[in-house]
C-alpha cells in the first residue's frame, strides 16, 4: 500500500467499487515468476522419469538433461519468492523456525525434500561412476572436484553401478510423486484461498500439475533442441517425436481440466460469476484468450495434433516443434499471470476492478524476474559442462 | 550396505547436523513467545510512526474549518483522505504543507456518474454538464459542500 500516497492517486487505478486493502496488488510479476519456475522443474523432472521409470527408450537422449534442467531451475525456484519478500534475509527463518500451522511455512519442507532428496540424490546416483572416471582423467583442482563430487568413493565395480542403477530408479519412483507434490502444493497455495473465487478450486493443484508438465517438457524440447544446434550435433528426430507425441496427450489433459474448470464455473454462475466474466473479458481479454488459450494452447494443439497424422520432413518438423515448444512456455507463463494477477485484480466486493500495470523501465519487479529466468539457462550450461551427458560412459546392458 | 550408500547417509548426516545447528543458534529470541512468529514483531509493527493522524488533531488547530465541516456533508469524510496523510505536517505545520487538492477531477473522483454506486449513497453528477467546465469548488465549498 505505499505505492500511493493519497486516495486521489489511488482512485486512478480503480472501477468501481473496492475495498482498500484490494487496491495495490501484493503480488506482482515476481510471484507469478515463481509458480512458473517451480513448474518448469516438476515439468523437466517428470520427462525425465518417464523414461526411467515407464522405460520409454526413444526419451534416453533427454534424460540428463531434463534432470539438470530440473535442477538448474530448482536453484533459482525460491528467488523470486525471497527478492519479493519485505525482509529477504530473514527467508533462512522460515526453515529454522518450523511449524506446521501455514501452508506457505511447509514449502521451504517441500522444497528441501524435492532438492536434496530427489533431485540431488538422482542425478548423483546417474553421475557417480562417470564421476569417479572423470576424476582419474583430470588433474589439479577439477580432479579434487570431482573427487568431492564423488563423496570420494572411488568403487567403480560392476556390482557398485548396479547398485547405484537400482537406487536411482527407487529415487525416481519416489521421485513422481514428489515432483506432484512440489508442484500440487504451489497449486494448493492459490486454490485455498476460499476468499477469492478466481483461485478457490480444488482443481487448482492439479491443473497446476498438468500445466507444469506441459511447460517443462516444451522447455527441455526446447533445450534440447538449442543444446544440439549449439554442439552442431544432429537431434535425434525420432526422440523429438515422441517427446511432442507427450506433449501432445499431456497438453489436452491439461486443456481438459482447465474447460473442465471453467465450465464448471460457467455453469454453477455464482455469485462471483458476473465479475470473473467482466474480469475475462475486460483486464484478461489478452492474456486469457490471445496468449494462454490462442497462443498456448490451440496453435501447438493443431500443429501437434496434426503432425501426430501427418510427418512432414524432418526440417519442416523441428522447425515446427521449436515454434510449438516457444508457444506452450509463453502460454503457461500467461496462465500462471492470468492466475496470480487476474486474482487480484477484481474486488471481492464483486463490485470492481484494480489495475496493474507491468512498469517496464523503472519496475525493480521486472528486472528481477528477467533475471531469475535467465540464471538458470548459465546455471544449466554450467552444469552441462561439469557434467556433460555426451560423455558419459556406456550404461550397462539389461537384463 | 553398499560404500556410496554409507557416504551419502553420512553426507546428510552433516547436513542434519548443520541444520540442527542453524536452528540452534539462529532461531530469533522471541519465536514463539506467543505463537508461531516472532513476539517481538509485535512491538516492531506497533512502533512504526502512523502515517495518518485522525480529524481531531486537525481541528485542534484549524478549528473554523472544522466547525464548519461539522455542519455540511462532508462531516464524515476525514480531512486526510482529501489532504493525504498529515504526520509530519502536524509536526512542522510551516515546512511539511499539505496536499491541497485542486480542480475537477478531484471531486469526481467519488462523485462521477457510475452505475455501480448506489446514488442514494453518494450524490453523483455528470461533470461535465453540471458545471460546465467551472472548477467544482468555485461553488462548492470542500468543507462544506452547500456553503
Ligand atoms: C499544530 C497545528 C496544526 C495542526 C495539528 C494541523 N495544521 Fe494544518 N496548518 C497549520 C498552520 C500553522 C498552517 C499554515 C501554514 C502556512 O501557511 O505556512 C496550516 C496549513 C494547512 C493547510 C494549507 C496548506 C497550504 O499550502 O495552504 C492545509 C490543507 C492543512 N493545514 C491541513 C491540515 C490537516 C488535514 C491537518 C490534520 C492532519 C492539519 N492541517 C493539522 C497548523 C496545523
Ligand atoms: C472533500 C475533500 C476535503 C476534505 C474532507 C477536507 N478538505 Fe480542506 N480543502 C479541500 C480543498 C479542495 C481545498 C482547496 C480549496 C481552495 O483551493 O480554495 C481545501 C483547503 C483547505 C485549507 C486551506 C484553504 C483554506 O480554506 O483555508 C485548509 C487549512 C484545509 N483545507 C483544512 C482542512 C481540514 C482541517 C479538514 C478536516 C477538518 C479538511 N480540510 C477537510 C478539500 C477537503
Ligand atoms: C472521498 C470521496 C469524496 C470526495 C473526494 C468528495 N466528496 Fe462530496 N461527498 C462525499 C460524501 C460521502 C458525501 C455525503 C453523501 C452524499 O449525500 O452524497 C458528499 C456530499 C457532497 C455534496 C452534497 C450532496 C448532497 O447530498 O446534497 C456535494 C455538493 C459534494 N459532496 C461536493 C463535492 C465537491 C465539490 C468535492 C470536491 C472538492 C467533493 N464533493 C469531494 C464524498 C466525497
Ligand atoms: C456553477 C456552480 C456549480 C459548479 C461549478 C458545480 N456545482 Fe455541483 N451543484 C450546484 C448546484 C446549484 C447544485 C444543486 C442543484 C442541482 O442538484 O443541480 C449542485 C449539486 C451538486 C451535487 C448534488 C447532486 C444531487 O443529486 O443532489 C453534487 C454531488 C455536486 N453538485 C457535485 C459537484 C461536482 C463534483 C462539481 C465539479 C465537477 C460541481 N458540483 C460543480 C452548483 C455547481
Amino acid at each position: 500500500m505505499d505505492k500511493f500516497e493519497t486516495l486521489y492517486e489511488a482512485l486512478a487505478n480503480l472501477d468501481g467499487f473496492i475495498y482498500p486493502n484490494e487496491i495495490a496488488l501484493n503480488w506482482d510479476l515476481l510471484i507469478v515468476m515463481y509458480p512458473y519456475i517451480t513448474g518448469l522443474v516438476a515439468g523437466a523432472f517428470i520427462l525425465a522419469s518417464l523414461n526411467r521409470v515407464f522405460d520409454i527408450k526413444a526419451l534416453r537422449p533427454t534424460y540428463e538433461i531434463s534432470l539438470l534442467t530440473a535442477l538448474a531451475f530448482m536453484l533459482v525456484a525460491t528467488m523470486p519468492l525471497i527478492s519479493h519478500l519485505g525482509q529477504p534475509f530473514r527467508f533462512y527463518e522460515m526453515l529454522i523456525t518450523p511449524h506446521l500451522t501455514s501452508a506457505m511455512a511447509i514449502f521451504g519442507f517441500v522444497y528441501l525434500w524435492y532438492l536434496m532428496v530427489v533431485l540431488l540424490l538422482e542425478i548423483w546416483f546417474d553421475y557417480r561412476y562417470d564421476m569417479v572416471i572423470w576424476s582419474g582423467e583430470k588433474k589439479g583442482f577439477m580432479r579434487f572436484v570431482y573427487r568431492a563430487l564423488t563423496l570420494w568413493v572411488l568403487d567403480t565395480s560392476p556390482e557398485s553401478r548396479k547398485t547405484d542403477e537400482k537406487i536411482g530408479y527407487f529415487i525416481t519412483v519416489v521421485g513422481i510423486p514428489s515432483a506432484f507434490l512440489l508442484h500440487g502444493y504451489v497449486g494448493f497455495i492459490f486454490g485455498s484461498i476460499k476468499a477469492n473465487p478466481w483461485w478457490s478450486t480444488v482443481m487448482m493443484p492439479v491443473i497446476f500439475l498438468f500445466s507444469a508438465m506441459v511447460s517443462g517438457i516444451a522447455l527441455v524440447m526446447f533445450i534440447y533442441m538449442a543444446v544440439n544446434y549449439l554442439r552442431r550435433q544432429k537431434t535425434d528426430i525420432f526422440c523429438l517425436d515422441t517427446i511432442a507425441k507427450y506433449l501432445f496427450y499431456i497438453l489436452i489433459i491439461d486443456f481438459t481440466l482447465e474447460s473442465l474448470d471453467q465450465i464448471h464455473r460457467i455453469y454453477e454462475a455464482d455469485e462471483s460469476f458476473d465479475i470473473l466474466k467482466l474480469l475475462v473479458r475486460g483486464k484478461l481479454f489478452f492474456t486469457f484468450f490471445i496468449m494462454q488459450i490462442g497462443i498456448g494452447t490451440i496453435i501447438p494443439l493443431s500443429v501437434l495434433g496434426f503432425l501426430q497424422f501427418k510427418k512432414p520432413r524432418e526440417r519442416i518438423r523441428k522447425i515446427l516443434y521449436l515454434i510449438v515448444s516457444i508457444c506452450v512456455l509463453v502460454g503457461i507463463f500467461y496462465m500462471r499471470w492470468n492466475v496470480v494477477i487476474g486474482g487480484q485484480l477484481f474486488s471481492k466486493s464483486f463490485y470492481g476492478f484494480t489495475s496493474y500495470k507491468v512498469d517496464l523501465i523503472g519496475g525493480i519487479d521486472v528486472w528481477l524476474s528477467v533475471l531469475w529466468f535467465v540464471i538458470p539457462f548459465f546455471i544449466l550450461a554450467f552444469l552441462l559442462w561439469l557434467l556433460p551427458p555426451w560423455k558419459k560412459a556406456e550404461e550397462l546392458p539389461h537384463e | 550396505m553398499p560404500l556410496q550408500v554409507k557416504r551419502l547417509l553420512l553426507a546428510f548426516a552433516v547436513f542434519i547436523g548443520i541444520m540442527l545447528g542453524l536452528k540452534y543458534f539462529l532461531t530469533p529470541d522471541s519465536w514463539r513467545e506467543y505463537g508461531p512468529y516472532r513476539g517481538k514483531a509485535l512491538i516492531e509493527i506497533a512502533d512504526k510512526v502512523p502515517k495518518y493522524v485522525d480529524m481531531e488533531t486537525c481541528i485542534m488547530c484549524h478549528d473554523s474549518i472544522g466547525e464548519l465541516k461539522i455542519q455540511g456533508l462532508h462531516k464524515s469524510i476525514q480531512c486526510e483522505i482529501c489532504h493525504g496523510p498529515g504526520y509530519l505536517h502536524v509536526d512542522e505545520p510551516e515546512i511539511n504543507k499539505m496536499k491541497l487538492p485542486a480542480g475537477s477531477e478531484f471531486c469526481i473522483q467519488c462523485h462521477a456518474r457510475n452505475a455501480a454506486r448506489p446514488d442514494k449513497i453518494i450524490k453523483q453528477v455528470d461533470a461535465a454538464e453540471h458545471s460546465e467546465g467551472e472548477n467544482c469548488i468555485s461553488c462548492h465549498n470542500p468543507h462544506e459542500p452547500w456553503l
